[in-house]
């Protein structure tokens, strides 16, 4: 903690007095209701909006990876509208409902999966003061409700009564509670090096250098070995065997049609934000930003930049270096996919954990 | 029916270069027969608009032509440009069929359910010459002469196999036929109900 | 081969040896003692008759009462190639009615349940006598010249398939008594893999019985592309028959043709012109880069590599360009007839076709980059899937497949056609079996084929680029064959003719057939995701396999 942090831009004045305003003309039981009602719909409106974005990315990247050009003809010659219109599309589309399905579990599937997706969202901190929910254990909140997700995703393939969706399911559980592991241990190697469970606690202590910089090599390593697993929780290629086209069809949600569908496929490009936003979160010091000891000009430029650039900046790097990952590898199979977690990664990230305890307790950490 | 129907066309393309106009004019008309709302015209349009730009196909290939249509999701043809981006290979997910190859005896139960499995709106393209009349092999012991008898089909593209052009040609005909349908109101479908009845019963 | 048919003649105790030679020379077998000589020569010490090429049915019409079953042999060893007719005593079910071979080659196995499909011939002892193509309450048998034609209809009802197979033993008073063969237990879990999936390449259907991820059993259905292209042929003029060999496999769409056509040039005496020769070989390998390119591209799509399938593609598109400029199409191109090509090759085919090559040597590096190196890729192929040589010899695996095995079965080696026999290459074989291996041989044989290119693409000498033939042909009566080595395989023609200006029976031998049998050998005890993955590596091509 060497710098100070030099903040233009919090929004905390402007937070505390729109709630003095509020508390003045109603009760305070009503504000906090009244603010959180705004803060939902804000939440859920940007869920949509960078779910937009991020499927536009996603097509132009890997456009460019493919040496084609992707959509030119929707909205100009960027394509701008295409996911606007395929979003239309999708919500006029009808909703198949089996007949030989289990109706209740069948249609809560797709919820319990977005639910999942939009708590672990609003624990993102966007800026400085803009977290909604700031816990004293985020971090550990995240890990929970992120894996509420995975329950969706069973139920999803169990209930649509299809093999397919079954073995895309089992997969998909086999996996995802096997990375949480490793995905958990890593995250609590950055506990460890930051000393807080809290994600706005966890931002703060990078004032003075980002995880990645201050845990030199052990950081860098946990670093990897949580985008590995952060790949494999979000079910994304080379991990996607969950829904393995090639070998199921569509996986779990062979069975689903129109916005059931839509929800899944919503949740998938989210979750790989979530993955990106906690990644910066954990390792490249959220909304802070970028400084170099001794370098005070640079630094001070450094901080006229806005905070929620710095995140979303630093978040679409991750998010476009897990794509670059997906158009590039081919599918992991089943057995190798746990392997890889039993016995390299998890034991990995445990000795990460242990080095790293040690380096904090002889601070040997910057 | 003096009523004007603006007929479209598609980026680059006016819609006085396309074929088949009238039949798209006819096709409006018997639709709008009792009339259209401005607003419900307007939603119609916005609905159709995305409607006929985010076709994703089923990938449905069982011959030759199936070849052509990865040509045509590669590189130089690039689908993707016009919001064929995504082949979905769940027929739940897709809205629309393209029928890539010869439908033989054994394939046409499978490709009725295919087509009963896809959630509305759903399209049929007929690609090549086999799916349009049994093509070269017309007057075999196991080919469905045309896939129109078991599936009603929107667009027809001949070829054996058609050049991607063609396919683009006549998955913009799609897109305008799409764009001349009516979503809110009215009644949407290709088929006559009694075709409709006959294949829910199924 | 005076000495080999004195030895048959004395494992002929029954009934003797015919030899009849119209067209090629056949050995006739009787019945009774075709088990034991089929026997004695796949066990030969000297020249053994290990690879059935291929098992063909022919009616011989009404008139005579009987069916034949034509078994074509080759010898891995030396290369030696025989052909067998055994006939059946009558026509109907209790007549039609031969032993079966299925125990001494593999890949009998699934061709005499072909030859029971299309022509009612039941083999005795064989375990699995339900239909191939047709299903199974179809009535008739297609291939049999009194079909009639409208005895079936289109029946859109969902099929059934039993879960038991029909086997048919001869007792010792002459009668057939019938027992059940169980395919799946009542408590297997069965998926369908297939006819509509992404990876099958086509209609492909695989019932897979499935332990948890691992493949227990897997049962091809086929026919759900099977258009009755051999029963067309019988109505066709033979430059008509022509039209469809690019629809079978229309990835060796060339080299099919190139067959039929030598098959037909040879019996009727016709000579090609060198230039054509030339203008043959050159194309046959610019459509074996193709398929093998498409073939890079699936694999990698199949298992979950999205770039690389472009990387593919993006070459892919220069050849087909090269075909577009002479031939006029892309990917049928109708280029061969018979007695030469369609139409001359285009004015810039040579310096396009050198710059392709250069292009293509230039970048090749790329896909071994992005996938032949991979990690993922590489422990998912290597030591995935393994075909011994003995199984892909008894299978009838081969082209890449069989290569990839040890076993050295090219055509245009130890049977050289056109131009083969003149130009250097090398035949590519792999000794490992995995499907690594399998990918290999193809991506080598892209850089050989261009080898081959390059030495013929600038003497292509002046000449006719086609005989005049008349256009209605008529052929002598005999039995004739021809094989190329297609994109996937040996792809073989078998053509009686009555002399007629029809072909009395026209069959081909299909490169995926085979393939797609090996699969329940090969991917037994595997996973789903390498079902896919030797799925792919395998490289069949349905249209073909189904015709």
């Amino acid at each position: 903690m060497n710098q100070a942090f030099l903040d233009y831009y919090s929004l905390e004045p402007l937070t505390g007095w729109i709630h003095r305003t509020l508390c003045g003309v109603m009760p305070e039981d009503w504000a906090v209701f009244l603010e959180g009602l705004v803060i939902g719909v804000v939440i859920l409106l940007a869920y949509a909006l960078l779910a937009v974005v991020l499927i536009y990315m996603e097509r132009r990247v890997c456009g460019a990876f493919q040496c084609r050009i992707g959509p030119n003809r929707v909205g100009g010659r960027g394509g701008l509208l295409q996911v606007p219109a395929d979003v239309l599309k999708i919500l006029t589309k009808e909703i198949i409902r089996l007949k030989k399905s289990d109706h209740l579990l069948y249609e809560l599937a797709p919820y319990l999966v977005i639910l999942a997706s939009v708590v672990s969202f609003s624990c993102l901190p966007w800026h400085k003061g803009a977290q909604v929910l700031d816990l004293e254990i985020g971090v550990f909140f995240v890990l929970a409700a992120s894996s509420i997700g995975v329950l969706g995703i069973l139920l999803a393939g169990w209930s649509s009564n299809s093999k397919y969706t079954l073995i895309g399911a089992v997969r998909s559980g086999a996996m995802i509670i096997s990375y949480e592991l490793s995905l958990g241990i890593t995250v609590l190697t950055m506990v460890v090096l930051s000393g807080t469970m809290s994600i706005s606690g966890i931002v703060e202590s990078q004032a003075g250098g980002w995880n990645i910089f201050r845990g030199h090599i052990v950081a860098v390593v946990a670093f990897i070995i949580y985008l590995i697993a952060g790949n494999a929780e979000a079910n994304r290629g080379p991990f996607d065997l969950a829904e393995a086209e090639q070998e199921l069809t569509a996986g779990y949600h062979t069975e689903y049609s129109g916005m059931h569908f839509g929800f899944f496929y919503l949740a998938e490009y989210l979750n790989l934000f979530i993955t990106a936003g906690i990644a910066t979160t954990l390792f490249l010091g959220g909304w802070m930003p970028f400084h170099v000891a001794g370098l005070d000009g640079f630094n001070a430029v450094m901080d006229y930049i806005p905070g929620i650039v710095w995140f979303l900046g630093k978040t679409f790097f991750v998010v476009f270096l897990l794509m670059w990952i997906r158009w590039t590898f081919p599918r992991l199979r089943i057995d190798q996919v746990l392997t890889l977690e039993w016995k390299y990664l998890m034991p990995l990230s445990l000795l990460v954990m242990m080095v790293m305890t040690v380096f904090k307790v002889f601070g040997l950490v910057f | 029916m003096e009523m004007k129907h603006k007929l479209p066309g598609v980026k680059d393309m006016p819609a006085e270069e396309f074929g088949n106009n009238d039949y798209l004019l006819r096709m409006a008309e018997e639709l709008n027969r009792d009339g259209a709302g401005i607003v419900l015209g307007t939603m119609d349009e916005l609905i159709n608009w995305g409607r006929s730009n985010s076709l994703w196909s089923l990938t449905f290939g069982t011959s030759c032509c199936a070849i052509e249509f990865m040509a045509l999701g590669a590189a130089r043809y690039d689908m993707a440009r016009f919001g064929f981006e995504v082949t979905r290979n769940s027929p739940r997910q897709a809205d629309m069929i393209m029928v890539l190859g010869t439908i033989t005896w054994r394939m046409a139960p499978v490709l009725k359910r295919l087509y009963d499995q896809m959630a509305e709106p759903k399209y049929v393209i007929a690609v090549g010459g086999c799916t349009i009349s049994g093509g070269p092999f017309r007057g075999s012991y196991h080919v469905v002469e045309g896939i129109d008898k078991i599936v009603p089909v929107d667009v027809y593209i001949p070829g054996c196999p058609p050049r991607p052009e063609a396919f683009f040609y006549g998955m913009m005909q799609l897109q305008r036929k799409i764009k001349m349908e009516r979503f809110l109101g009215g009644r949407n479908r290709k088929e006559k109900e009694s075709e409709n009845a006959k294949s829910d019963g199924e | 081969m005076m000495e080999m048919e004195e030895k048959i003649k004395q494992w002929c105790p029954a009934g003797g040896l015919r030899v009849e030679e119209s067209g090629e020379r056949v050995l006739v077998v009787m019945a009774d003692d075709l088990e034991n000589v089929c026997r004695r020569l796949h066990d030969d010490t000297e020249e053994p008759m290990d690879y059935l090429r291929d098992l063909v049915g022919v009616d011989n019409g009404p008139e005579t009462g009987t069916l034949s079953v034509f078994y074509q042999l080759e010898s891995a060893r030396t290369g030696r190639r025989l052909m067998l007719r055994c006939d059946t005593r009558g026509r109907d079910a209790e007549g039609a009615l031969l032993p079966t071979v299925s125990g001494i080659w593999h890949t009998a196995e699934i061709k005499e349940r072909e030859a029971w499909d299309l022509l009612g011939i039941r083999f005795v002892g064989h375990p699995d006598m339900r239909r191939l193509y047709l299903r199974e309450n179809w009535n008739g048998h297609p291939l049999r010249k009194d079909y009639d034609m409208n005895s079936n209809v289109l029946d859109l009802e969902a099929e059934t398939n039993a879960d038991v197979t029909e086997e048919f033993d001869l007792m010792a008073d002459g009668t057939l008594r019938g027992h059940e063969n169980v395919v799946f237990n009542p408590d297997d879990f069965v998926v369908n893999i297939g006819p509509q999936h992404p990876s099958t390449h086509g209609v492909l259907r695989m019932r897979t019985a499935l332990d948890g991820e691992m493949v227990k059993k897997i049962d091809p259905v086929l026919g759900y592309i099977h258009r009755g292209i051999e029963k067309m042929n019988e109505r066709l003029t033979y430059p008509q028959t022509l039209a469809l060999t690019d629809r079978l496999d229309y990835l060796s769409a060339h080299q099919n043709r190139h067959a039929l056509c030598m098959c037909i040039e040879q019996a009727a005496g016709i000579e090609v012109s060198r230039r054509v020769q030339f203008i043959r070989t050159i194309m046959d390998e610019l459509q074996r880069i193709d398929s093998h390119l498409l073939f890079y591209s699936c694999l990698a799509m199949d298992m979950g590599a999205l770039t690389p399938f472009f990387y593919g593609f993006r070459e892919r598109e220069m050849i087909l360009d090269i075909f577009e400029e002479t031939t006029g199409g892309r990917l049928i191109q109708n280029y061969n007839v018979i007695g030469g090509v369609q139409a001359d090759i285009h004015p810039g085919f040579v310096s396009s076709v050198k710059k392709f090559i250069t292009h293509l040597r230039g970048i090749i590096h790329e896909y071994h980059e992005i996938f032949t190196g991979n990690v993922i890729a590489r422990t998912r192929l290597q030591g995935v899937g393994v075909l011994s040589r003995e199984d892909a010899i008894s299978l009838g695996a081969t082209g890449g497949t069989g290569r990839a095995s040890g076993w050295a079965n090219d055509v245009r080696k130890h049977h050289p056609y056109a131009l083969y026999g003149e130009v250097d290459f090398r035949e590519i074989v792999y000794t490992e079996g995995d499907s690594f291996a399998r990918y290999m041989v193809r991506m080598d044989e892209i850089m050989e084929s261009c080898h081959i290119i390059e030495q013929l693409i600038d003497n292509i000498p002046e000449g006719e680029f086609r005989v005049k033939v008349r256009p209605v042909l008529k052929l002598p009566e005999g039995v004739y064959t021809a094989s190329v080595e297609a994109s996937r395989g040996e792809f073989g023609v078998f053509l009686v003719s009555r002399g007629d200006k029809v072909p009395y029976r026209l069959h081909y031998r299909s490169t995926g057939l085979p393939l797609v049998h090996a699969m329940d050998t090969v991917c037994r005890g595997g996973k789903i995701a390498d079902l896919i993955a030797i799925g792919g590596t395998l490289d069949f091509v349905i249209p073909d396999i189904d015709r």
